[in-house]
């Protein structure tokens, strides 16, 4: 049985799941880590997979605690982000994570869904994580409360961090609420129009002719938002295109009114553009390649997790 | 010591140099920088051996940049002389982080306080580290938009402050603390090495130095530039006060509100000790008759407000909810916040002297940790006043005494612990915003293991090999050297 606090009304209903300690997984996790030798992790494959020809390990999966109240669920690493989302919406609760895969993998790559502008960015979801060190040893870094300031924030530095550091093995993550009402919106307008007059739109998106807005909230403000603005309901967002993910300045997502309409789905205020074709990427300075240099050694000396992989190269 | 030696024995060793390498060390900042820059006469140099804890230090000079080149420069002269330096802000710290130890060089960046731009479409802007928050918010009011983090010291409390402790504030509990609203900092690392961490794209290539720069309390470098992220002022705001006979229904009132899917602005609370002396202080008419009171505000838009009050009335009126006010205008909503605000002037009424704490426990902890607060404060005859942002279980007990009284101080640090304590072992943490600077460094095992802790050093090591970036803060000593350099008697008022 999955445990639950503070909601007892709503917990009758629920299906029951498998039961999961995830101390005692994350100390299995750790033992098949193990402190020697090349090792590589796989979650779902949605996101890249495990390393050719090196030994693989699966993460924890499942869900150990759902606190409504505390906006907080911890589970496995390696639980499908579906998984997660079914689980909370009996609590009317959503987790700023893009759809597919599993939350570990999600996390190791980083990239957020086109909600960002108005959830925030997905590492922010991150309170507290178990990961195994590339010593073998099971870590803990953050901490259960939303709200924590105790130590450094490695929580932060393992998001994105693609497996280099320390394979995740249990997460707690800030949940938040289901917007009691959302609707897609689209117009001709010009985005930054939109951007300033509509109160904190979850999604504002922009192909170079048409503007997509997600609105939540109450329907009456939405509906109000929508005719003052002057946009019509749709059914949903464009469809993206998933060749190339730009990360550019928003305040540069202008110079794509030049570019071929249909080419981009760019994310207006944030600075993600999903894109046909690739871009060429920035260069990091000297000092930053130096710091990536350092916390790799001091987190993985041997080069032992996911070998091969560096967060600078890969896109 | 060089750094090898430093790094096989932890930073405890460090210190003590003589006067004439100081000496020497001063007329190289006078060098690098203006003299009038730098610093150095007893009488200065004393200003700035503590911050707003209760511990001090010693520094053995002050230098007052105004660029990052003047920032790197005095961290080149800090490695050539192998000195430990501290950044400071406005030096509003809680927890001792902008103490300097052994003869630190005091990296004072008050003068660096410029708005260097803002984008009013994208709502960011690019600001010095010693910009004061409030100033920001204030700076770009007619812009519809403002900062975040609001800490009760916001009106002289820095940015570079903020981001070195990863700051909240009562209007976190929706929009989250400091790190989710820096989108970047120029930083000049302890090796005088200077780069951007993060950037204005949204998912910059490799760690997210940025995230990790963002709470390492000065410990990683020092912020030069900073961009911030801002917020749209809400459309709607509605401001209630509602009080109960027990602390108990207040706060699960909290539980209740989030539980149901309602995020307010800000939830916090008073307890009937701390409304008292507000009330006294401020005539605001406080429910001074009731064990507690919830201030709660809600914003967005118009119809979304009045729903999630009406929400908040109904889950109110369930668990026994005496008066629930709600601020008519503007001005009542300014009474109501100075009332919030007030406390820590109200207390001078009660007793001269106080000690905030800041433990965070799950909301639903709050009523039992609550009645461990008053149970332990009782036992040591001390006297707390509870005000603190409930809606995100963030406690403040506020423990007043008579310094002058024999043993009191001893009565307020043993009670102290005994609060983060409980805290911790509610499922909770050592600190929700303050950090853990000084005050909490040796408390740091409660939460994390000695495994969880060397990765923690791992990290701060990779940042600053030389360990010269405010040394002995966060980081417990390591067991070998534990008495070496522990905070010293007398350190607490």
């Amino acid at each position: 049985m999955w445990r639950y606090t503070q909601h007892p009304r709503r917990c009758v209903d629920l299906m029951p799941a498998p039961t999961i300690d995830l101390d005692e997984a994350a100390s299995d996790f750790a033992d098949a880590v193990g402190a020697e030798g090349e090792v590589t992790i796989e979650g779902l494959g949605s996101r890249g997979g495990a390393i050719d020809g090196v030994r693989c390990v699966t993460a924890p999966s499942g869900i150990e605690l759902i606190q409504p109240a505390e906006m907080t669920i911890r589970c496995g690493a390696a639980t499908p982000v579906a998984e997660i989302d079914s689980a909370l919406v009996e609590f009317g609760q959503c987790v700023a994570v893009p759809s597919g895969g599993s939350i570990g993998g999600a996390l190791s790559v980083g990239q957020s869904g086109i909600r960002r502008l108005g959830y925030g960015p997905m590492r922010d979801a991150l309170l507290q994580v178990h990961y195994v060190s590339a010593k073998g040893e099971v870590v803990k870094a953050g901490g259960p409360t939303v709200k924590n300031v105790s130590g450094f924030d490695l929580c932060r530095l393992l998001v994105g961090s693609r497996g280099t550091l320390g394979f995740l093995s249990d997460v707690i993550l800030r949940t938040r609420p289901r917007g009691k009402h959302e609707q897609w919106f689209s117009s001709t307008r010009d985005p930054w129009e939109l951007l300033e007059e509509l109160y904190r739109p979850t999604s504002l998106l922009w192909n170079g002719t048409t503007t997509w807005a997600l609105l939540e909230g109450h329907p009456e403000d939405i509906r109000a938002q929508a005719e003052s603005s002057g946009m019509e309901p749709v059914d949903g967002p464009p469809n993206l295109p998933n060749a190339a993910r730009w990360s550019i300045p928003p305040s540069e997502l202008a110079s794509l009114r030049v570019a071929a309409p249909g080419s981009f789905v760019a994310e207006i205020g944030v600075g993600i553009v999903h894109h046909t074709h690739s871009a060429s990427r920035a260069e990091p300075d000297s000092a930053t390649v130096e710091l990536h240099r350092r916390i790799k050694a001091e987190f993985d000396p041997s080069g032992r997790l996911n070998p091969g992989v560096s967060v600078l190269r890969n896109s | 010591m060089n750094s090898r030696l430093r790094r096989a024995f932890g930073d405890r060793h460090r210190g003590n140099r003589d006067a004439h390498g100081a000496g020497e060390m001063v007329e190289c900042l006078r060098t690098a920088l203006r003299p009038d820059q730098v610093r150095d006469s007893e009488s200065e140099v004393h200003l700035y051996r503590h911050d707003a804890s209760n511990l001090s230090g010693r520094a053995s000079v002050v230098c007052f940049v105004e660029s990052t080149a003047d920032v790197q420069a005095v961290v080149r002269v800090a490695n050539q002389f192998d000195t430990p330096f501290v950044a400071r802000g406005s030096g509003t710290g809680l927890a001792g982080g902008a103490v300097p130890l052994d003869g630190s060089i005091v990296i004072s960046t008050s003068k660096m306080n410029r708005i260097l731009s803002v984008d009013a479409v994208n709502r960011t802007a690019w600001v010095e580290p010693g910009v004061l928050n409030l100033d920001l918010s204030n700076q770009v009011e007619h812009l519809g938009v403002h900062f975040a983090p609001d800490p009760s010291s916001q009106q002289t409390c820095s940015i570079g402050g903020n981001v070195a402790n990863n700051s909240g504030g009562p209007h976190c509990l929706a929009d989250g603390v400091t790190s989710a609203h820096i989108h970047a900092v120029e930083v000049v690392l302890p090796d005088g090495s200077t780069t951007i961490l993060g950037g204005e794209r949204p998912e910059p290539e490799g760690y997210d130095l940025r995230g990790v720069f963002v709470g390492s309390e000065g410990m990683f470098g020092v912020a030069t530039k900073v961009c911030v992220k801002l917020m749209q002022n809400p459309p709607d705001v509605a401001t209630l006060l509602l009080d109960f006979s027990t602390v108990a229904d207040g706060a699960q009132l909290v539980s209740d509100i989030i539980a149901d899917g309602i995020i307010p602005a800000a939830v916090e609370m008073m307890d009937q000790l701390c409304l008292q002396a507000v009330e006294e202080f401020i005539h605001a008419g406080l429910p001074v008759d009731q064990a507690a009171a919830l201030l709660i505000e809600v914003v967005g838009l118009p119809r979304g407000v009045e729903s999630d009050v009406a929400r908040i009335r109904e889950l109110a009126a369930r668990r026994n909810v005496g008066t629930i006010r709600v601020a008519a205008d503007d001005e009542e909503r300014a009474l109501l916040w100075k009332g919030r605000k007030s406390a820590f002037g109200a207390i001078a009424r009660i007793k001269p002297n106080y000690y905030l704490h800041d433990t965070v426990v799950p909301r639903h902890r709050l009523p039992d940790v609550l009645d461990q607060i008053y149970e332990i404060v009782e036992r040591h005859q001390l006297i707390v006043l509870n005000v603190f942002h409930a809606g995100d279980g963030n406690l403040h007990p506020l423990l007043v005494f008579d310094a002058t009284e024999p043993g009191v101080s001893e009565r307020v640090h043993a009670a102290g612990d005994e609060i983060v304590r409980v805290s911790v072992e509610a499922g909770g943490v050592l600190s929700g915003e303050h950090g853990i600077g000084l005050e909490k460094r040796d408390l740091m095992p409660l939460m994390f293991s000695a495994v969880d802790l060397a990765a923690q050093a791992d990290l701060r090591r990779a940042f600053d090999p030389g360990l010269l970036a405010n040394p002995d803060k966060v980081l417990p000593s390591p067991a070998t050297c534990g008495d070496i350099h522990s905070i010293p008697d007398g350190a607490w008022i």
